[in-house]
């Protein structure tokens, strides 16, 4: 097509490039943004910002709702929901964030050299990635706990194990459809070494979906680790956690109590979602842009 | 050629009745374009008799795909169209239902790539025979002898087994033929062919190009055949259309139009090609680049930008179209310059 | 650029190439004097790009040997050295405008990364010579700063062949690189590939199909057929006077004015096979 839209010429800044992202990504997105910067806040100085010590039992208040300083109550032992939320959110959070990074990372590495490389290097890597697809992350986290004892270390290892072949295949296929195209034969024709020609251009051609990727497994992430330590793998009681959360109070839902497990799960269903309409959002601003 | 032109358009020697085919007045498409209604074809004016083949001919943003896409009303959702477009004398535009199916039976169109345009998980023989028992009822026995019968007509041989093969199995040449005898099959009165042998090479181009010319004459089918190529367009057509930035710059009989054009787009076109036959030092290239109709200046030539022979009244106003010697021109100064637009010899 | 007085810029004898069973090149050899343009002609399957492959390095040749400004290029670069010579010695320009250049990068950006590839020059002079080669190419200041999608096809192409140019090499291979332009915007490319031709003194390796270009741009053709050659020869002898019945054919097959298609003998005579 030779009709060309009226030219973009790049902003100059790093910055300026990245408001502008955020503000194309609309309305949904810009709330997202914000949700996942207030959680970031409270990860970071959760424990500083609660108003009761989190860990106090005091069973006389146990179940007791709202009332005085206490917004949402108390738990099954006794202890301020709120202050335990807050307290919380640090291993809820960081948790994931620490999965998703550890498992993109290695996702992006493998799929890269598989395309890079295709033959029989990526046939290999093909099927090694097959095999780790039929191990569940549940079984992962059994042994690592098994290993290592329970708590987030090990849950969050045993995630990362389960989730990188997803992300490997997934990438493996659009990094070899980037791969092929003209121009990166132009560059190694001019001579450009695979690493560099991967680092800067293959790479951050397929971004938009790493991003993308990036943020789906934060949500899974957040749930399987919660679900973990739900069963008694990941972050031990009484460490507050949301997802010990849910598990500590669960029974409290049918005995009409059911504040301090569902504060918890809406905290992590809000983040989760945030997270991938901000991620969906931030990919098709990315597509649209090629 | 004594016959009185409407709006300058002249029936070629090839066409039989009285009656136009196809009727196409004033057609205005605006399209979505990066967020706002842009237009893609300009008050876009075409007759066609029965039996006659006429090329349409532009580059890029032309809008000659545009145009046979609105004839057989496979324009995107939410095109706004303006103009009327008439086959047999009804409004291609009103139809829906059963009588869009019929209309899609007398207007046949062939694609340039056909591979884009069937289905890969079903066989060939599925895919020619469904138009006929699907909408002609035509019970399914005797839909595959006649698709047997008109794949030999395409010249390819051992029919029954061809239909009973796939997709991928086939050349493009090969598959390109099949579209061919698949859009006959349904005896349409008029074949719309969007590029059909761009993708091919040039010496199964002019296989399928022999075989589409002989089957038109054969079956007396009207057809406009669109094509970046005016050689080409000359030499299976009758008249040739030539469109630009979404209009129609020229129409003129293709035997014509190469030595003695109407208008400077067409003719710096046919210039601007390397002749196969003689080195030139450098080609006659024309400057800026094609434009789609809604990049063209409002109230100006759309081609004055990179015309030779451009002047202030070319500025002035879009200019209108005048029946020029047989032949229909949009250039405001068709009459001055007429004569003086054919290739000069290079050296 | 590494001249050679006299001896041949690119040399390739005997390359072959299988892809299991079949054959796509078979036994091709070719010279190419310096400052002289040479066309490979042939429809597809005919191996053509297979070649401009092998010579490149993107395709490894089951055999035969490819010399370029006298180096041996037959086997896989050892060192980056080796590999980034190579890339002074013989560049490409491929025919698709819309996926031959990163779509995150501007003209200026693309152009640039060559020449801190092959040189180790200070900013300032890279500047210099990024404006020199986008003039060359005749892409103004915007069209140089702006990102690919924002340029049409044949902008685009200009932009290849200016990063094609900052390795200042010897010998420029254009596969196809004017097939997929509009005719008004292809005339103008070809102009510019015989200026550049003229200033710099490259040597042009054109793989088309198309005749007519093919005239236009080049002294010396091959006309290739199923990884075969079966005619070569001056360019305007082979074309105004072909000898092998399939250069004939192909001749014959190009439209032009008064020009009308036939059918060939029978449609069982060189039938065109089944894509399986």
């Amino acid at each position: 097509m030779s009709a060309a839209i009226p030219v973009t010429v790049r902003s100059t800044t790093r910055s300026a490039r990245a408001v502008g992202l955020l503000r194309a990504t609309g309305p949904a997105g810009i709330a997202s943004a914000i949700v996942i910067a207030i959680a970031t806040f409270v990860a970071l100085f959760g424990p500083l910002l609660a108003p009761y010590p989190p860990n106090l039992p005091d069973l006389s208040l146990a179940w007791v709702g709202p009332a005085g300083g206490h917004l949402l109550g108390f738990d099954f032992q006794g202890r301020d929901v709120l202050s335990r939320l807050l307290a919380g959110a640090k291993t809820a959070i960081l948790g994931p964030l620490a999965v998703v990074i550890v498992s993109v990372t290695a996702g992006t590495l493998i799929a890269v050299t598989a395309a890079w490389r295709r033959g029989v290097t990526d046939s290999v890597i093909a099927s090694g990635l097959d095999i780790l697809f039929a191990f569940p992350g549940i079984l992962f986290a059994v042994l690592a706990a098994s290993v290592f004892g329970a708590g987030l270390a090990a849950a969050s290892i045993a995630l990362s194990i389960a989730y990188m072949p997803y992300v490997a295949r997934v990438l493996r296929g659009a990094a070899l459809k980037e791969r092929s195209q003209p121009y990166v034969a132009a560059l190694e024709v001019q001579g450009a070494s695979a690493t560099s020609i991967c680092l800067r251009h293959l790479v951050p051609n397929i971004a938009p979906l790493i991003v993308a990727q990036a943020t789906i497994l934060f949500g899974y992430a957040m749930v399987d680790l919660a679900a973990i330590s739900f069963l008694g793998l990941g972050v031990q009681p009484p460490n507050p956690n949301w997802g010990v959360m849910i598990s500590e109070n669960q029974f409290g839902i049918l005995q009409g109590y059911p504040l301090p497990a569902l504060a918890a799960g809406v905290c992590i269903v809000t983040v989760v979602i945030a997270v991938n309409v901000l991620g969906e959002r931030l990919f098709d601003q990315a597509q649209a842009a090629r | 050629m004594s016959e009185p032109a409407a709006i300058g358009m002249l029936r070629s020697a090839g066409a039989t009745a009285s009656a136009p085919l196809l009727e196409v007045d004033g057609l205005t498409v605006l399209l979505d374009v990066a967020g706002a209604k842009r237009a893609v074809l300009r008050d876009v004016s075409l007759t066609l008799w029965p039996g006659e083949a006429v090329g349409l001919v532009g580059e890029s943003g032309s809008g000659k795909s545009m145009t046979a896409r609105a004839i057989d009303r496979l324009l995107p959702r939410g095109a706004e169209v303006h103009g009327s477009i008439r086959f047999d004398g009804g409004d291609v535009g009103e139809l829906a239902g059963a009588d869009l199916r019929r209309y899609r039976n007398q207007v046949a169109m062939i694609f340039q790539d056909p591979r884009a345009h069937t289905n890969p998980v079903r066989r060939i023989g599925d895919f020619m025979t469904e138009a006929l028992c699907t909408n002609l009822g035509v019970p399914s026995a005797e839909a595959r002898r006649r698709a047997v019968n008109m794949l030999t007509q395409v010249g390819i041989e051992n029919g029954d087994r061809r239909l009973r093969q796939y997709p991928h199995q086939m050349s493009g040449g090969m598959l390109q033929r099949i579209m061919i005898a698949a859009a006959l099959l349904t005896e349409p009165r008029l074949l719309l062919a969007d590029e059909p042998t761009t993708a091919l090479d040039v010496t199964t181009q002019a296989e399928v190009m022999a075989i589409l010319d002989g089957l038109r004459r054969d079956f007396g089918l009207a057809m406009l055949f669109i094509t970046h190529d005016l050689e080409l367009a000359a030499a299976i057509c009758d008249r040739t259309v030539v469109m630009y930035a979404g209009q129609i710059v020229e129409v003129r009989a293709s035997a014509l139009l190469h030595g003695d054009p109407l208008h400077p787009y067409p003719a710096a076109l046919a210039a601007a090609r390397p002749d196969i036959a003689q080195t030139a030092h450098r080609l006659r290239a024309i400057p800026g680049r094609p434009l789609s109709a809604f990049e063209a200046p409002a109230a100006e030539c759309a081609f004055a930008p990179r015309c030779a022979h451009a002047s202030d009244i070319c500025r002035a106003a879009v200019p209108d179209l005048v029946d020029l010697d047989g032949g229909t021109s949009r250039c405001a100064r068709a009459r001055e310059l007429r004569g003086q637009l054919q290739e000069a010899p290079d050296g | 650029m590494a001249e050679t007085n006299g001896a041949p810029v690119l040399e390739a004898g005997g390359l072959r190439k299988e892809f299991g069973d079949l054959v796509a090149v078979d036994d091709v050899s070719f010279r190419l004097p310096p400052g002289r343009s040479l066309a490979i002609v042939g429809e597809s399957g005919s191996g053509k790009t297979t070649i401009a492959r092998m010579i490149v390095g993107l395709e490894r040749s089951t055999s035969g040997t490819i010399t370029a400004c006298g180096h041996d290029r037959s086997r896989p670069p050892r060192s980056t050295r080796d590999r980034r010579r190579r890339g002074r010695e013989v560049q490409i320009v491929f025919q698709d405008p819309y996926t031959s250049l990163d779509p995150r990068q501007t003209a200026e950006a693309t152009i640039d990364e060559v020449l801190r590839l092959h040189h180790g020059w200070p900013a300032g002079r890279r500047r210099a010579r990024i404006a020199e080669l986008t003039d060359l190419v005749g892409l103004d200041t915007r069209q140089s700063r702006a990102l690919p999608r924002s340029l049409s096809g044949g902008q685009r192409q200009r932009v290849a062949i200016a990063r094609a140019l900052a390795a200042e090499p010897t010998v420029l291979i254009l596969d196809e690189s004017v097939a997929a332009l509009d005719v008004s915007i292809q005339a103008q490319v070809l102009n510019l590939l015989a200026d550049i031709r003229d200033e710099t003194h490259v040597s042009y390796i054109l793989i088309s199909h198309d005749l007519a270009v093919v005239r236009q741009l080049t002294d010396e053709a091959l006309v290739l057929h199923r990884g075969k050659v079966v005619e070569r020869g001056p360019t305007a002898r082979v074309l105004d006077d072909p000898q092998d019945p399939y250069t004939q054919r192909l001749r014959a097959s190009v439209p032009r004015p008064g020009w009308k298609p036939r059918h060939r003998a029978l449609p069982g005579a060189g039938e065109e096979p089944d894509a399986s």
